[in-house]
């Protein structure tokens, strides 16, 4: 043990991702506002009926009112209470659709370039019809359709992500399959989605993380998009793009209902725009250690 | 290069034709009668069946998309189920009315946005050049609908009451005889859009300053104005000319969420009205228009992709 680990100091090993993006100021800086928010929607929901005295649905009085801590909202709800219930779900919702969108694309991404020819012909066709229609567009076509229901949101955020995380895919895997230990793998025949998922997928890292979080930062401005629209969560669900909508009318009231909601989600798109940014610059720097 | 450019066209062409498939299948997973939502549960069966007749609803689904993608040639969108209109009356004002907004906010941030990246590049390092950088990565982050909100609580509502924070119009005037209406919305979206070319530009402007030409240019006693005038911004310009391609594709679907929020009588807030009501007919019309605006634009950055690339101008490539 000990000798390994003098042999891996003595040709000084630039030290891993994770440990590079930690470095740099800026993700420290994200992972703190992202932090925050983050800790607001999950344990809120959980303090919510001792510390405010009401569950984000009950009402709690005439409307627009200045009682409790930041007052009511347009039926007479306590907006802190609707504003500690009202981010888990679009946490929880901008995860899965990111997730759904990293699998479908990077697995699009990998055959694509693996594969050649013919699939990749027709995957990356099939991409280019996809972002020929913006993805709002896509999200509202789709919602005519199903319904403004939870996991059509989800399904359609993730699906219109997949095109675009292909395209970085494919890109960074079509660099690393010419290498020779590829061949040395098809030459043990190890099986095709072995080689992908072992030897492909772990040297593309870099952007794959980079498009991780761009995609969350996304997912999170487009599910609360539609929830301002009116077309992603339906009422009475506490949700903060939701909640903007249902409170700008009376903006000069009782701001509280509106500048809450829009700071949350402005804090956290930002940090994780921030974390991003930084994971962009760590893996730039592997690339140039090469 | 002709040959370039007609390939993208053509693939450009298929890509809507399938667009307009997708979109048109849209109506056949629609649980429900177009013509029952149009006249309403008490209609009788006969007048169901000739407004059924008259919508073409009886004919084979094949013939149906031809119609209508025929009908999309000539400006004929079908009719609306919420207000039993034609659908093309419905939009004609309002797409005037987009196309307005979307060709302010490009007019204010494209040239904006090339002068501040320009600033950035050449103050890199200090304290302007970290500013800008700051802001644009912030802004870049922000929805829409957040930046918009902010701008509302700014000038409109909370702090001050300057500027209006909805767009009303009386009917038979339009929406720019009201000036003052159109600054909240179309700074939103200059806001939006400005941190993209700022970066691409700023990204372009510091490759070009480093490159050999531009040091060639000044050991030769060229005034630095003129090294960034003549010599450095022609060759930034193209890489940021696709950038903001994209901006523009992406205004057309942008406008959705800042129309709605400053009730902008335009062709986004139509959208959002139709997908509340279920409008389909409306729907699938702004669906393939907004796809056609995208795919052109994508189309004319390829094209001045291939015009200023020498390689792909003089056929060296391929």
């Amino acid at each position: 043990m000990t000798t390994i680990d003098t042999a891996t100091e003595a040709i000084a090993v630039p030290p891993g991702l994770l440990r590079r993006i930690i470095r740099q100021r800026q993700a420290k800086i994200g992972l703190v506002l992202t932090g925050i928010v983050v800790l607001v929607a999950v344990v809120g929901p959980l303090l919510l009926p001792w510390l405010t005295g009401y569950t984000s649905t009950e009402f709690a009085g005439r409307p627009f009112q200045p009682d409790g801590v930041f007052g009511t909202d347009n039926l007479g709800r306590d907006i802190l209470s609707r504003f500690l219930g009202g981010g888990l779900t679009l946490l929880v919702f901008a995860a899965l659709a990111t997730a759904l969108g990293m699998v479908l694309g990077t697995a699009a991404g990998m055959l694509a370039a693996y594969q050649g020819g013919a699939l990749d012909g027709i995957i990356m066709r099939g991409n280019d019809v996809l972002l020929a229609l913006p993805q709002l567009v896509f999200a509202l076509l789709a919602i005519t359709v199903l319904g403004p229901q939870g996991w059509v949101v989800v399904l359609v955020i993730g699906i219109t992500h997949a095109p675009r995380i292909a395209r970085v895919t494919r890109s960074a895997a079509s660099a690393v399959i010419t290498e020779d230990f590829i061949r040395a793998s098809e030459m043990y025949a190890v099986p095709r989605w072995k080689i992908l998922l072992k030897d492909v997928l772990p040297n593309i890292t870099g952007p794959l993380m980079v498009e991780l979080g761009l995609r969350m930062t996304y997912s999170i401005a487009a599910i609360a998009s539609l929830s301002f629209l009116g077309l992603g969560m339906q009422p009475p669900t506490a949700d903060w793009g939701l909640m903007i909508n249902e409170n700008r009318i009376a903006l000069t009231v009782q701001p509280w209902g509106v500048i809450l909601p829009v700071l949350a989600i402005a804090i956290l798109t930002v940090g994780s725009n921030l974390i991003t940014d930084a994971v962009a610059r760590a893996s730039a720097t592997v690339e140039e250690n090469k | 290069m002709l040959g370039l450019i007609l390939r993208r066209l053509s693939i450009s062409a298929v890509i809507l034709l399938i667009v307009s498939m997708l979109v048109f299948v849209a109506t056949l997973l629609l649980p429900g009668d177009p013509a029952q939502a149009i006249l309403g549960q008490q209609a009788t069966p006969e007048r169901l069946e000739a407004l059924r007749e008259q919508m073409n609803l009886n004919d084979p689904f094949a013939q149906r998309y031809l119609h209508w993608l025929g009908g999309l040639f000539v400006g004929d969108f079908g009719v609306s189920a919420a207000s039993g209109g034609s659908v093309a009356a419905l939009l004609g004002d309002r797409i005037a009315a987009s196309l307005v907004l979307m060709a302010l906010a490009a007019a204010i941030s494209i040239p904006v946005g090339i002068l501040v990246g320009t600033y950035s590049a050449l103050r890199r390092g200090r304290a302007g050049d970290h500013a800008a950088t700051g802001i644009s990565l912030v802004l870049a982050a922000l929805p829409d609908f957040v930046i918009g909100i902010a701008l509302v609580t700014l000038f409109s509502t909370t702090v001050f009451t300057v500027l209006p924070s909805v767009t009303m119009a009386p009917p038979g005037e339009q929406v720019w005889d009201y000036p003052s209406q159109l600054i909240l919305p179309v700074l939103t979206l200059v806001l939006v859009v400005m941190p993209y070319i700022i970066r691409m530009m700023r990204t372009t402007m510091i490759e070009v300053l480093d490159s050999g030409y531009v040091e060639m240019a000044r050991l030769k006693g060229v005034p630095e104005r003129q090294v960034i005038v003549r010599h450095a911004l022609p060759h930034a310009i193209a890489p940021v000319a696709q950038v903001v391609a994209i901006q523009l594709a992406w205004l057309a679907g942008g406008i959705v969420v800042v129309e709605f929020l400053f009730r902008y009588p335009g062709v986004g807030q139509a959208l959002v009205d139709a997908v509340t009501n279920r409008d389909v007919q409306v729907v699938q019309a702004l669906a393939m228009l907004i796809a056609a605006v995208y795919v052109v634009v994508n189309l004319l950055a390829d094209i001045v992709g291939i015009v200023t690339n020498p390689k792909l101008r003089t056929g060296g490539i391929r």
